[in-house]
């Protein structure tokens, strides 16, 4: 072994060792993410549908009871009650029981014979905005779709005639937007604890003091203790891969082969936040803290539930800081777009950079506040 | 001063001259020299962040010198840190073991770490097993053994590789009697074979069984040489006193009585007894007297010889007032 990896075999051979005793902390360590992904991959429906409607049909003639039916079918509103004055529309909204109330005025379908305007009054509970917004697109477009048939005369044709056509998730299914973001967070959560864990326990037992005064070299020590975490880091993306894919039925446009490549320097970059943690923390607990910060931003900083686009200025400049931005990035545009290498090349370079700062960093730090302190 | 006989620091186990540790504007250790020889039990003494573990660190090369200059092994710590690793052992006082590998593994680990070839791992463990008798133990976790136990295993990793040196950071804290003797005799027989011990201890029982102690106060040596050598030293002898025993049943009252007396230097409790420093023209008789007078029934007065403590308690008391007067 040449001198500057001096004791590597030793560390790692030994790592190995701890690991394959405490195989509970194994087990959990794979099987968790895997439960997580389960509960986030069947629980989770980003789409709205079936919204809780209350209506109160003040009309009652065909034309109304055509409209609801209309409402219904949009597959977005799901009428729970029908009441017969304003009061309990209201009443509806504010107990929660319903999150849209319709109001069908009494002329409605007086004024739609006589050529006049219609007005139909749309309730909306705004508390849940990505729900507001659907009913408010939903309920206009039914509005005005409506209108277009009174007006046109029978198989006209629109003058513009917008077809939307969804690429890579055609069935706007949950789990191909979440999944793959997913495997971003499940990964950093895996290695960046287990790292700093393995690292932490030893300064608490007393054992790294002690390795110190041996001529095993820092890089020997870090690279040892990682490398057993890097394996498993990679076996647990096997994991949520396959389980994604056969599981969850997404399919993956892109090549397997190049997803693993690029899943190497964000696996790098999540052991060296492991070791800058391990650096800064005296106990397991503290670990724990200071890992669960680095864990936050990832979930709400990455574009993983929010996108990075709509985000103000300050807080998509934190994204560029977030490893986790990049590999949904990657995981993303090779899953679900089939991206390859000459779109996602600065993405990996990216995650590359960031690994290798923060290695210098975490080994600087080992060094004065560790090892000299 | 030992550290400077004349000898080249070559020949010493460890050499340190003038070593200067200094965090920001603390300094932490604070012109320390001294000299510990080949196949020494050195004693390494001093209270609670007073500098040990620094200078263990300097010595180690896991701490750049501020100023000055250490040889271990023949070895400069600060060009040759990673040579002078090789040749010494080192036992914290956690025994730090891994606590989930077994007595074997732990040891093999050691082993690996210092490239020990297969076939010179496989006769060293075997060594150190016949020398701590860990032999029933061997694949027993080194969570599941005893703290005297832990402590033999701890010391055959920190002496798998035959180093010349071993520096022991508090190796009997928190074992029981029995293990404690025992380890002792271990450094003895050890030591008898050539390997340099630099101990660091709380026990002042384990001091006097150094060869060479040396007593650090607040980044400063301010004791060094053999436990007769300082027992000698006019500091804690002063010209003109002697050291007595003052046995009574009422040690506490005793004190208070004895500290008022004139003649009498300093006093200080000793288990059932007081140990006073007193002028040689005051008589014994005479003591016993003045303390009868006060109400206090001695059983008996004898004179003492000093014991380390009562150099390493003289010491201090000088030095915190050499401290003063340069405050002032």
């Amino acid at each position: 072994m040449n001198n500057l990896f001096r004791g590597f075999g030793a560390v790692f051979y030994k790592e190995v060792l701890h690991v394959r005793r405490d195989s509970a902390t194994l087990f959990f360590s794979l099987f968790i993410p895997l439960i997580q992904m389960f509960v986030l991959g069947f629980g989770i429906d980003t789409n709205v549908r079936q919204v809780h409607t209350a209506v109160f049909n003040g009309d009652g003639r065909r034309e109304s009871r055509e409209l609801i039916d209309r409402l219904k079918n949009s597959d977005t509103f799901n009428i729970i009650d029908y009441v017969a004055n304003d009061h309990d529309l209201n009443d509806a909204i504010i107990s929660g029981r319903a999150r849209v109330g319709i109001k069908i005025p009494v002329d409605y379908s007086d004024r739609l014979i006589h050529n006049m305007s219609s007005q139909v009054l749309v309730l909306i509970d705004g508390s849940d905005s990505s729900v507001a917004g659907q009913a408010i697109n939903v309920t206009t477009a039914i509005g005005l779709d409506e209108s277009l048939r009174r007006v046109l005369p029978d198989r006209a044709t629109f003058a513009v005639d917008m077809r939307p056509k969804l690429l890579f998730n055609p069935d706007s299914r949950s789990p191909n937007f979440l999944l793959p973001g997913l495997t971003a967070i499940l990964l950093l959560n895996v290695t960046t604890f287990l790292t700093a864990f393995a690292i932490v326990r030893e300064k608490e037992r007393g054992t790294l003091e002690q390795l110190f005064v041996t001529p095993v070299r820092p890089f020997g020590l870090l690279l040892g203790k990682l490398l057993p975490y890097f394996f498993i880091g990679f076996t647990e993306l096997c994991l949520i891969l396959t389980c994604m894919r056969f599981v969850f039925q997404v399919p993956i446009h892109g090549s397997v082969l190049l997803l693993a490549l690029l899943s190497l320097p964000y696996l790098f970059v999540s052991l060296s936040l492991g070791i800058l943690i391990s650096s800064k923390a005296g106990t397991q607990g503290e670990a724990m803290q200071l890992a669960f910060v680095t864990i936050l931003p990832s979930i709400f900083f990455s574009g993983y539930i929010f996108p990075r686009e709509t985000m103000p200025i300050f807080f998509r400049v934190i994204s560029y800081f977030v490893p986790a931005s990049y590999f949904i990035n990657i995981t993303r545009g090779i899953i679900l777009r089939g991206a390859g290498i000459q779109h996602l090349w600065m993405d990996g370079l990216a995650l590359f950079a960031m690994g290798t700062f923060l290695l210098i960093v975490a080994a600087r730090r080992f060094q004065n506040k560790v090892i000299m302190a | 001063m030992p550290a400077d006989n004349g000898q080249r620091p070559e020949e010493a186990s460890i050499y340190a001259k003038n070593l200067v540790r200094r965090f920001g504007d603390f300094v932490a250790v604070d012109g320390v020299s001294f000299r510990v020889e080949k196949g020494e039990i050195f004693g390494f003494l001093g209270p609670n962040g007073s500098g040990k573990t620094t200078v263990i660190k300097m010595l180690t090369g896991l701490l750049p010198l501020s100023e000055g200059s250490a040889c271990v092994e023949g070895l400069d710590v600060r060009t040759d840190a990673e040579s002078v690793r090789e040749r010494i052992g080192y036992m914290s006082q956690k025994f730090s073991l891994y606590d989930d590998l077994t007595v074997t593994e732990n040891l093999q680990f050691y082993g690996r770490i210092y490239s020990l070839p297969p076939a010179r791992m496989k006769q060293r463990i075997e060594e150190i097993v016949q020398l701590n008798g860990l032999g029933p133990y061997m694949n027993r976790l080194a969570a599941r053994l005893s703290g005297g136990w832990k402590q033999r295993l701890a010391l055959g990793c920190a002496m798998l590789h035959e180093p010349k040196l071993l520096f022991l950071d508090e190796p009997t804290a928190g074992i029981d009697p029995v293990a404690r003797r025992e380890l002792w005799d271990l450094l003895f027989e050890l030591s008898g074979h050539g390997i340099t011990f630099f101990v660091t201890t709380h026990y002042m029982d384990e001091a006097e069984r150094c060869s060479h102690v040396a007593y650090i106060y607040y980044g400063k040596l301010i004791a060094d040489g053999t436990p007769v050598e300082l027992k000698k030293i006019p500091d804690v002898q002063p010209t003109g006193t002697k050291r007595v025993e003052i046995n009574t049943p009422e040690v506490t009252r005793a004190l208070r009585v004895a500290r008022k007396i004139p003649g009498i230097r300093s006093a200080t409790i000793f288990g059932e007894s007081i140990h006073a420093l007193v002028e040689d023209s005051f008589d014994l008789p005479d003591l016993r007297a003045q303390l009868l007078k006060n109400d206090i029934t001695v059983t008996d007065i004898r004179p003492l010889t000093p014991s380390l403590e009562d150099v390493f308690v003289e010491l201090t008391y000088k030095h915190q007032a050499q401290l003063e007067t340069v405050r002032e």
